[in-house]
């Protein structure tokens, strides 16, 4: 039996096995919407706003398709949902009273400046504590679904996942970092 | 409620559970032409769909953070949705209680193999002192055998289930049968250039990971995933690498989704049945046995015999010395890490390798005198991990900020942290064991156990040793302490069990007043009940306790064999 394992495990490109099941799933949830992401928690007015926040915090955010992922898990998570639902309708109000526009409608100039205030929690007043806070939820899960992306993983250059015969370390890698620290 | 059903003639043996215990009293047992009906409280395990081996993160919509996003909110899995575990602290319907004033974690895995299929597969033999501690510093207790006795054991384990590791001569790290260990990846060369400044030894790394074909089992391939169980077998797991084997043999009678409710013995004390429940049907079931060993994982088998009560045995079963969920102990844990300049804009390279660091720090302050007894040693993180979900918590709440300069100061960030984790000795204390809680049953109507649990200032001390260390360590690397907590080392050293080598609550020894078991893992008051995990363990070194569990289970075995042959079990 464990042989058997082995062996079937050895025939294919290592990457391409045991998670055959669940690419299965995933492209049946696309699938199912034609291929774009319909969203299951937020309106439509919501997404797009969440959409864009997403790719102020990490442009090209929506090749990790974050605003779908945060969706989908506050589909999931009533908690969550009204993090969301929250945090976004905080950004209109506060964005209304200063531009009189939504998040979505205003100027990305006044967008750059409420965003420069509430993604620092040093600016933390009675009136921007509610906003900092979102944003942390904001710029963490933007953060994760953008690089758990392929896109994300390519831009790090995260080079493993593959497997190899051999473990070898690059010498060159291993000087890089010995003349860089006094240990030489 | 239950249906009491019982058939079929008498087992030779019963083993109970599946892990680094039960899994090598199963193969040399059947090895020896035994038979063996083993019980597992989990289901059967499938390496090729349960292991979650080399997916990505975006392989599942949730990436990783469990349904809902569960990991945000702290309800994640432990170890990650990756992981192989099948269990955790908490189980569904299965709770345990801590004491007033107590905090005690207990991991538990059901399924075939338990623990073995995610651990960390740190394989290291204890030393010559280690088994005589009492004779050497004057606390604690004595096991009844010797380094010398249990080393062709440690030896036949070795062999069998190939265990990485370099000749040191190093007393503290005693040298056994070993494979060779693949090079330091660039932040383990640089920890060691450090640690060398600071006359603290650091050697290829000693992991029960194969890195050559072993007994039909290929190569490791270096993908650094060892958590999430290795569908190739190229680590050890007791499922893949020994219970699968003995199944073939025909001779072992696997039992799944067997929780295992109470030991029923005659009128001589002997034990002439287990009782257990199909978890799939909640029928009760009984099956006679000749001689059980419990393997059942060192908390656990004390529960069962807890619960096995009788007239003749009121305090539960090979409990007259009242040493039964005494002497519990887990190891001392502490963790630091740090930044490394050095490291920013290294060339990247695949640093994937084992699933675990490639080299350590063997305890090397052995024969100093110092503040605390005993010691510890230290285990090794960094380099380029998989990205996931909570991988960049750490720069985003450090630079705040978004937009390019937020992914520029993650791009510099990735890869250049190094961690450094502490496992210590703990000396077992009369504050720390644990009992039948009469006021809880499980979803079966088995009663829980509940935990006492306190740390001395012996553990304490050490703690504040190990982030004395951690920080040189850091520091020497050019590097800056990240996470570093204030306070008191009460309030920094690792919670009870949180380390998962809860181990010694029915503890060996030649007094059968003082002692569960004699040197051979068999109770002093019933000949025919052996055990087989963490629980005959006298102390708790700082080594982590699978190889040990193995090689004792292997002895336990073969002696077993040859009194059932003798006829005298």
């Amino acid at each position: 039996m464990l042989r058997k394992i082995a062996a079937a495990a050895l025939a294919g490109p290592l990457a391409a096995r045991p998670a055959q099941h669940v690419h299965q799933a995933v492209a049946k949830e696309r699938a199912g919407s034609g291929g774009v992401y319909q969203p299951k928690a937020l309106t439509a007015r919501e997404f797009s706003s969440l959409e864009m926040l997403c790719e102020l915090i990490v442009p090209g955010a929506a090749k990790g398709q974050a605003a779908a992922f945060i969706d989908l898990l506050s589909s999931q998570n009533r908690e969550l949902a009204a993090i969301y639902t929250g945090g976004l309708a905080w950004l209109d109000d506060t964005m209304e009273h200063r531009a009189k526009a939504t998040f979505l409608a205003a100027r990305p100039a006044d967008r750059a400046a409420l965003l420069d205030q509430i993604a620092y929690r040093r600016n933390s007043t009675r009136d921007l504590a509610a906003g900092i806070r979102f944003f942390e939820w904001a710029r963490r899960m933007t953060v994760d679904a953008y690089y758990t992306s392929a896109a994300g993983v390519e831009e790090l250059g995260y080079l493993g996942n593959k497997g190899m015969t051999e473990f070898k370390v690059p010498q060159t890698a291993i000087d890089y970092a010995l003349t860089r620290s006094d240990l030489r | 409620m239950f249906q009491i059903i019982r058939p079929r003639p008498a087992a030779d043996v019963v083993v109970i559970g599946s892990g680094a215990g039960g899994g090598t009293v199963t193969k040399v047992l059947t090895d020896l032409g035994v038979n063996v009906t083993l019980l597992e409280a989990g289901p059967m395990l499938n390496p090729l769909k349960d292991f979650k081996e080399h997916m990505w993160p975006y392989d599942v919509p949730h990436r990783g953070s469990g349904e809902g996003g569960a990991s945000y909110f702290g309800r994640g899995r432990p170890f990650g949705w990756f992981s192989a575990h099948a269990g955790g602290w908490e189980l569904d319907g299965e709770p345990y209680t801590s004491a007033e004033g107590s905090k005690f974690m207990w991991f538990r895995s059901r399924i075939l193999g338990g623990r073995t299929n995610h651990y960390g597969r740190i394989s290291l033999r204890f030393a010559d002192y280690d088994f005589k501690p009492y004779t050497r510093d004057g606390i604690g207790t004595d096991w009844p055998i010797s380094y010398d006795e249990l080393a062709p054991y440690y030896d036949k384990v070795e062999s069998f289930i190939g265990v990485t590791g370099s000749k040191e001569g190093i007393r503290s790290a005693p040298d056994g049968i070993f494979q060779t260990c693949p090079p330091p990846r660039v932040h383990e060369a640089l920890i060691k250039k450090a640690a060398d400044r600071l006359a603290i030894p650091c050697i290829p790394n000693r992991l029960a990971i194969i890195t050559k074909p072993t007994n039909g089992r290929p190569a490791c391939h270096y993908c650094g995933q060892c958590g999430r169980g290795c569908v190739t077998a190229s680590n050890y797991s007791s499922s893949q690498v020994q219970i699968f084997p003995a199944l073939k043999t025909g001779r072992v009678n696997l039992i799944t989704n067997a929780m295992a409710r109470e030991l029923i013995t005659d009128e001589t004390g002997k034990v002439t049945a287990v009782s257990y429940i199909d978890k799939t049907t909640r029928s009760e079931h009984e099956i006679r046995c000749r001689t059980v060993v419990l393997a059942a994982s060192c908390c656990e088998s004390v529960r069962l015999l807890l619960n096995s009560r009788a007239p003749r045995h009121a305090n539960g079963l090979a409990n007259s010395s009242g040493q039964v969920g005494r002497n519990l102990t887990d190891s001392v844990g502490f963790s630091l890490g740090g930044q490394v300049p050095a490291l920013v804009g290294l060339p990247r390279y695949d640093s994937d390798g084992m699933g675990g660091a490639h080299l350590y720090m063997p305890w090397w302050l052995w024969d100093k005198k110092l503040d605390f007894p005993r010691g510890y040693h230290i285990e090794l993180g960094g380099g380029y991990g998989m990205p996931g979900v909570g991988s960049f918590q750490g720069v985003c709440a450090q630079h705040e900020g978004y937009g390019e300069s937020l992914k520029k100061a993650i791009s510099d960030d990735y890869g250049t942290h190094v961690g450094f984790s502490g496992r210590g000795e703990m000396i077992p204390n009369a504050e720390t064991f644990c009992e039948i809680d009469p006021n809880v049953v499980d979803r079966w109507g088995i009663p829980v156990l509940r935990f006492h649990f306190k740390w001395s200032d012996s553990e304490l001390k050490q703690v504040e040793h190990m982030e004395e260390t951690f920080t040189a360590l850091v520091e020497t690397m050019g590097g800056r302490v990240t996470g570093r907590r204030s306070g008191p080392a009460s309030e920094k050293i690792s919670a009870g069990g949180e380390i998962i080598h809860e181990v010694g609550a029915a503890r060996m020894g030649d007094e059968p007043s003082r002692s569960v078991l004699n040197k051979y893992c068999q109770a002093h008051d019933v000949k025919n009940l052996f055990m087989a995990d963490a629980a005959p363990f006298v102390s708790n070194p700082d080594k982590n306790p699978t190889l040990t569990i193995t090689a004792l289970a292997w002895r336990t075995a073969e002696y077993l064999a040859e009194e059932m042959r003798k006829g005298n079990v």
